[in-house]
């Protein structure tokens, strides 16, 4: 009799408990997967363009899209079905002729600007951009005062 | 010496401010939906090939024929898709037309899962590249749009579709009408 056939004879429980661990660790490993489809990639999810220009200029837009589905990723970084989906847009919109500016319009369009990493200057952005500057300024005259106190 | 103590206060005052703001934002609960940009936009036009044989596909024309539809977008392998149907059931029931978009999804797949959840759809496109998930706006499976006979995109429903979901959707369809 082998050693682990005695051992449960001895201690069934502790069979029921080791298939108990078994079943626990096949949900863990199995739920993520049926989380997922079981279709393959995009046709340009993961296939680089042809042409080595318009590719590094998918790949520059792609790191300024943010991923949907795991929204602190770009879609240059995400395995996301959908970043893999979206890379596919980008890759034949380019390839269709569009400029990369153009597909990130077309996003921009359905998502908002929350789709764009780019940062911009516009009606709700401009005070980001302007207060440093007023900081550095409000800095200047209070620094022309000083010293100008203490040649005095 | 009064003007220092009043400007030493009003950074205290600031400070504590601050801090009372960051204090609040972070007991919100957090909001990561998405929301589509596409409301009061047309359907962007597309074709998508029928998925089962008892159902046709589905196209942008077939949206722009008069009656105000519930678009569902859905998959087989996800799962609050799945606790969703029998409110889709129920709109159905109450007279909601409701067309659908498989994400992502087999043919063999979507017929079981539509064998074991329901069949509430009057036609069913795949859409195997999320391409028309993209073109509206949505970001994630389950989501249910409000399309108007014209074609324009009304409403956008993010997630599962819950019981108390079915009148606000049932009330979005209604002033669609219009």
């Amino acid at each position: 009799m082998s050693g682990f056939a005695s051992i449960v004879r001895r201690f069934p429980a502790l069979a029921g408990f080791a298939m108990l661990w078994a079943a626990l660790a096949l949900c863990v490993v199995g739920a993520p997967a049926a989380a997922q489809d079981s279709l393959p990639p995009a046709p340009y999810a993961y296939r680089q363009l042809d042409d080595p220009e318009l590719e590094a200029q998918a790949k520059a837009l792609m790191a300024t899209l943010r991923c949907l589905k795991c929204q602190s990723q770009s879609i240059d970084d995400s395995d996301a079905p959908m970043a893999g989906d979206m890379r596919h847009q980008v890759r034949t919109r380019l390839l269709a002729g569009d400029t990369p500016e153009e597909v990130r319009a077309w996003l921009v369009e359905r998502y908002g600007d929350y789709v764009s990493y780019k940062p911009e200057v516009k009606s709700t952005t401009w005070p980001l951009f302007v207060m440093p500057l007023l900081i550095v300024l409000l800095a200047l005259v209070i620094l022309r005062g000083r010293l100008k106190a203490r040649k005095a | 010496m009064t003007r220092l103590r009043v400007f030493l206060w009003g950074l205290v005052a600031v400070a504590a401010g601050l801090l009372g703001l960051f204090a609040y934002q972070l007991s919100q609960p957090k909001n990561d939906f998405v929301q589509s940009a596409m409301i009061g936009k047309p359907m962007p036009e597309f074709t998508l090939p029928a998925v089962v044989s008892e159902r046709p596909g589905l196209a942008s024309a077939d949206l722009a024929n008069g009656q105000p539809k519930l678009l569902n977008i859905f998959a087989s392998w996800c799962v609050p898709c799945a606790a969703e149907a029998p409110h889709l059931a129920e709109l159905e029931r109450q007279g909601a037309e409701i067309v659908g978009v498989a994400i992502r999804d087999r043919p063999e797949d979507v017929a079981a899962f539509l064998a074991r959840y329901g069949n509430p759809f009057s036609r069913i496109g795949g859409d195997d590249i999320s391409s028309v998930q993209l073109e509206l706006g949505s970001s994630g499976v389950p989501e249910t749009f409000v399309i108007d006979g014209q074609g324009v995109i009304r409403y956008q429903h993010i997630g599962d579709i819950r019981a108390e979901h079915v009148p606000l959707l049932l009330a979005e369809l209604r002033k669609a009408e219009v």
